[in-house]
């Protein structure tokens, strides 16, 4: 736990601020530096939140509870295909939508989780490889219900609380995803450090011994892919009301695998590391990618590798040992 | 209606045969050093490519372009085997390992595609496989009876390796106990090496003969990684028997669904796999690690 601590970046408590205060005041600032330095990229932004949702849910099975799954983007596309049907149907609240999206999602997170959460090890993976890609052949097929590929379109939300219209620019959406994200990482931070949460990773940690302690830990498992579902669920929304379309691949086994590399760039296991690995792996993407998709594949691909061999924590580990380094210097001088 | 189900029978058999060249050094990979090998698809890939290239630009005939794809996959493999997999045989967690693995696969293909550009490539028959055979109810390509004797062959004679041999018998005592076997003064380290360039060099096989019905593409490494995956999961581990069952019924479930509702793509392979690997989890085949 000294370990996590850490990672959290709780110093000693001189003077002690809230966690939720500091992750509230970090996505603030967060948001307001993402409007600064891409005012005239909003749409941009806004798709980066919303897959920072699914990287978050995702950080929740794999981060905390050891399950290794390469079909998290069904939670998301699943939710992002009902949002648009909902809207589509003349249900526009925005607020609606998301909650519609929200209960999609843990839906889905439920059913994946009775799946992929029952074996361990290659049955595990292979199980959520196949769930992912079950609901992208469905997607593809009933094309009345997501558009096939051609993709649903023409979904436009309402006003948020009736006075809020979503505009061109994407400003009031981009508002409106960042204060989702700030309450949804609040929230999150409050049931990682829950019993429920610490339960989670003890399973991960030893679930043998998890289980001699009394833990049910396939209830749990699936407990927590519900939550999780509910976190991708909202990803989901978001995108679907902020872009107004959702595609084939926001089901698809890319996005999946991509989820998972911005998760372990970050720091798998820790709610920082997937807000920061999601964060840098899309801006960087956002310039890289343009410019030539091969050489984007090969310098991911040479991260990863990186990241496995030396830095196996993820960034946040490295911003971890940094900032100890750092107090230590300054702690040496008098 | 009975030439049609034979007729799929066939198609299902050949695809079969090919997932199960490619997919049986993954499964034998996984039985021994437990590694989940996400960029075994990027092996055949290389194989493709390097026959591509030698049977095009360098000009030689399709039994020696097999021979050289082959080796090249396996000299190009070998560096990666001794800084990278070595890390992560039989230690590692799932997580590490996908990543690690997921990580070759993008560094391959896109050096691959730097240096061969991003275009589908194309791997010429000779004359003798290129026409059709009149098997009396349809006419077949001949090129899919002979996927169907490679894969035979190449089943039958892993067998003999496994099963008749001094290697197969140090490979099979590792299998089942390493530290054992290394105290008993068989050089794991070794054995893992050559079984790694065995997998690595029936990729290459694989992704060679079955060019035509899998085609050598920028994104095969990635489009049908999950493919391989899953036959080895379905099938078991390191069980050469498992392979070629699951192998020929996952051909069989994605033939049929294609033949019978195509607009449903690879919805009744994945079902049939979420079937199988949640009755099985083992494996059909395969055994309790």
């Amino acid at each position: 736990m000294t370990d996590r601590a850490m990672v959290d970046g709780m110093s000693p408590p001189r003077f002690f601020v809230p966690l939720e205060l500091r992750a509230v005041a970090i996505t603030l600032a967060l948001g307001a530096l993402g409007y600064t330095l891409f005012p005239d990229d909003l749409a941009f932004l806004t798709r980066l939140i919303s897959i920072t949702l699914l990287v978050l849910s995702l950080d929740l099975v794999t981060g905390y509870c050891g399950v290794a799954t390469l079909g998290h983007a069904a939670i998301y596309g699943v939710s992002a295909y009902v949002v648009g049907n909902a809207c589509l149907a003349g249900h526009s609240d925005p607020l609606l939508l998301l909650l519609v999206g929200a209960v999609a999602g843990a839906v889905m997170g439920l059913v994946s989780g009775l799946l992929v959460t029952r074996f361990k090890g290659l049955p595990q993976l292979v199980l959520s490889i196949a769930v992912g890609q079950l609901i992208a052949a469905l997607a593809n097929k009933l094309s009345s219900l997501t558009g096939g590929s051609d993709g649903l379109s023409g979904i436009s939300p309402g006003r948020i609380f009736g006075v809020y219209a979503f505009d061109m620019y994407g400003r009031t959406g981009y508002v409106f995803s960042v204060a989702v994200l700030m309450v949804v990482f609040v929230v999150l931070l409050r049931i990682v450090h829950s019993p429920f949460g610490l339960l989670c990773q003890a399973i991960k940690d030893d679930s043998l011994r998890a289980r001699m302690i009394g833990a049910r830990v396939y209830p749990r498992l699936v407990l927590m892919y519900g939550v999780s579902g509910v976190v991708g669920g909202i990803g989901g929304a978001l995108n679907a009301i902020n872009t107004g379309v959702v595609g084939l691949d926001s089901v698809g086994f890319e996005r999946s695998a991509e989820a998972l590399v911005m998760l372990v760039l970050g720091g798998a296991g820790s709610l920082w590391g997937a807000l920061i690995g999601s964060i840098v792996f899309q801006v960087f993407e956002h310039y890289v990618s343009a410019a030539n998709p091969f050489h984007w594949m090969t310098m991911v691909g040479a991260l990863l590798i990186a990241v496995v061999l030396f830095a196996p924590k993820g960034l946040v580990s490295l911003g971890g040992l940094l900032a100890g380094r750092t107090a230590s210097v300054l702690r040496r001088r008098p | 209606m009975a030439w049609t189900g034979l007729s799929i029978g066939l198609d299902a058999l050949s695809y079969g045969m090919v997932l199960f060249i490619i997919s049986i050094g993954l499964s034998i990979m996984m039985g021994l050093m437990r590694v989940v090998n996400l960029a075994h698809g990027a092996f055949a890939m290389i194989g493709g490519y390097l026959a591509s290239f030698a049977l095009k630009s360098a000009g030689v005939g399709y039994p020696l372009a097999i021979v050289l794809a082959v080796l090249g996959t396996i000299a190009i493999a070998f560096p990666l085997e001794f800084l990278l997999y070595r890390r992560i045989y039989r230690k590692s967690d799932e997580l590490t390992q996908i990543l690690l693995t997921i990580g070759i696969a993008f560094v391959i293909i896109g050096v691959a595609n730097y240096i061969l550009g991003p275009t589908t490539k194309s791997i010429p028959l000779p004359p003798l496989l290129s026409g059709p055979v009149d098997l009396g109810f349809r006419m077949i390509p001949a090129h899919r009876i002979f996927v169907m004797i490679c894969g035979v062959c190449t089943a039958g004679l892993l067998w003999l390796l496994i099963d008749r041999t001094e290697f197969g018998i140090r490979l099979r005592a590792a299998v089942d106990n390493g530290d054992m076997a290394e105290s008993l003064g068989i050089k794991t380290q070794i054995l893992f090496s050559a079984t790694f360039a065995l997998a690595v060099g029936l990729a290459a096989f694989g992704g060679v003969v079955g060019a035509e019905l899998l085609p050598v593409e920028p994104f095969y490494a990635l489009r049908y990684m999950v493919t391989f995956l899953v036959v080895v999961s379905v099938g078991g581990a390191g069980s050469i028997p498992g392979a070629v069952a699951a192998s020929i019924l996952l051909g069989l479930a994605d033939t049929t669904g294609k033949y019978l509702a195509p607009e449903y793509g690879e919805f009744f392979f994945y079902l049939a796999v979420i079937l199988v690997v949640f009755l099985f989890p083992n494996g059909l085949l395969g055994r309790r690690h």
